[in-house]
């Protein structure tokens, strides 16, 4: 699905699906493991054809930290490295929460929001 | 790695210049200071300089200028940069062109007036934005740095029990170390619970976790161990170097707490013929409290995830078993936006009995570790004196 053999670098590529609310990673077609960020050839295997394909947008908190920030300028926010289901981290943000509340280990799911993939914790099963 | 390279390039002399603050010099003048002193101090002029090292932190053909204004004509020029541990990458391959006959005297140097400077550390981290592009995070707003090193720290507290209390203890036993130290910038005695209380940057980092941003030049001469013995100084061996690099994003770190000087250590050791037990001070890299805690784990001075607890038990304070960062490093001597220059001096300064209050007696050998980036890359040496050849 989605291939991405257009005439463009898989960036602008990737960008472009984010601005419609798509998000994907890469799984090579040599030794199919799957690859984030987007490249131009598997940093795992060499290999130079990878698929754009959707992942299942469950992750998990890998690691983390609040950046302090001034009240004025929108206050304290969280940044994270994801580990996705699919095997691949990533950064961004767990939103919904307040940033001393993200803590390593827990489960969230992603979203696309103006661009950019974010994620939500998931409520406790 | 190459045994037969081990001790065939010696450091000859040593500067620094404008440590701290130094209002109205450029980079470039900050350099030249220190590069005419180190080169006086290897008993030498600039006309016997025929190799050059050198990089910086926003000017990419960096090499250029400096040849231009020191008024060389080398015969090896080697503009690697790899963000900190540059100028202790530069060794091994300014070592081999030395061998090689290609030149005879290398000058290792670098300047920067990142605190003073107009366009400094807060222009260049806008800048880098465009020109060293991270799409993949930049839209999530890190503090880069801190944000990568707090990332780190976040996960070595969480598999290993790390704790803030055990991150301070790093700042603490530096802060104690510039007290003896008149170049340090900062020397105001420091406790555990002023860095807790310190205002935080970015969790579990703060502000005393980070390094300085200070101005400051260093240089440092290499020569063959022959030519080394027919000159003033002590000369302080070559013994091993090792560079690695597995990223340059956090997010793309296989293991947020392993380093690449896991394997920069491992090149450098065998280099050298030589374990982490019979190093007798440690000069490494400290922009952040957690990166001396990784560091001493991957260099192998304790185990993986027993960082914590040793720099706790203030094995690398003054008076420890294992001194670590003896000038102050770059949490509280001196770290103008790259600080692999001054970590190799201050080890050289050690093995040559420079140090005044600081001097620890009865070394033979250094280890010297840089980093760069965001835990990205590492190049580890190992300096010895003669009686270590």
């Amino acid at each position: 699905m989605n291939d991405i053999s257009a005439p463009m670098g898989v960036q602008e590529a990737f960008d472009q699906a984010l601005k419609q609310g798509r998000f994907l990673v890469q799984q090579c077609d040599g030794c199919h493991r799957h690859v984030y960020f987007p490249r131009e050839l598997c940093p795992h295997c060499g290999h130079g054809s990878l698929q754009a394909v959707e992942p299942c947008g469950r992750g998990t908190v890998h690691a983390v930290t609040t950046v302090r920030r001034k009240p004025a300028d929108g206050g304290d926010f969280n940044v994270s490295l994801i580990d996705l289901e699919e095997g691949v981290r990533m950064m961004s943000r767990v939103e919904g929460v307040t940033p001393d509340q993200v803590v390593i280990g827990m489960k969230v799911t992603a979203r696309v929001a103006d661009g950019i993939v974010l994620f939500d914790a998931v409520e406790a099963q | 790695m190459d045994k037969s390279m081990r001790g065939k390039a010696a450091i000859v002399g040593a500067a620094t210049f404008g440590c701290g603050e130094a209002p109205g010099f450029t980079d470039m003048e900050l350099l030249a200071r220190a590069a005419r002193m180190a080169v006086e101090d290897a008993g030498l002029t600039m006309a016997d300089i025929d190799g050059l090292c050198t990089a910086s932190a926003s000017a990419t053909m960096w090499a250029m200028p400096v040849i231009e204004y020191l008024g060389i004509r080398p015969t090896y020029v080697d503009g690697t940069m790899i963000g900190g541990s540059s100028f202790i990458a530069h060794l091994l391959p300014a070592m081999r062109a030395l061998e090689a006959g290609q030149c005879s005297a290398v000058l290792v140097c670098y300047g920067s007036a990142q605190r003073s400077a107009k366009f400094g550390r807060r222009e260049i981290v806008a800048s880098r934005r465009f020109l060293d592009p991270q799409p993949y995070e930049m839209p999530y707003q890190p503090m880069l740095p801190p944000s990568a090193y707090a990332l780190a720290a976040s996960r070595h507290m969480y598999e290993f029990g790390t704790t803030r209390e055990q991150l301070a203890h790093v700042a603490v036993a530096a802060r104690a170390w510039a007290a003896k130290n008149p170049e340090a910038f900062v020397r105001d005695p420091l406790s555990v619970d002023d860095v807790l209380s310190a205002r935080m940057i970015s969790d579990p980092l703060s502000v005393r976790d980070c390094c300085l941003v200070t101005d400051g030049g260093g240089a440092y001469v290499l020569v063959s161990a022959e030519r080394a013995r027919d000159m003033p100084n002590k000369p302080v061996y070559v013994l091993g170097n090792g560079t690695a690099i597995y990223n340059r994003q956090i997010s793309c770190m296989p293991e947020l707490t392993t380093t690449a000087a896991f394997t920069s250590g491992q090149q450098a050791y065998a280099m050298a013929g030589m374990g982490p037990d019979q190093v007798d001070v440690v000069q490494l890299y400290d922009a952040f409290t957690i990166n001396t805690i990784l560091f001493l784990e991957d260099l192998g001075f304790c185990k993986k995830g027993e960082g914590g607890p040793f720099v706790a038990s203030g094995a690398i304070a003054p008076g420890g078993d294992l001194p670590v960062n003896t000038n102050g490093g770059g949490l509280s001597c001196v770290h103008p936006g790259m600080y692999g220059i001054f970590a190799t001096i201050e080890a050289v300064r050690q093995l040559r009995g420079d140090c005044g209050e600081r001097q620890l007696g009865g070394l033979e050998t250094a280890l010297v570790h840089g980093n760069g980036g965001t835990l990205s890359s590492q190049s580890t040496a190992i300096l010895g004196l003669e009686s270590t050849l």
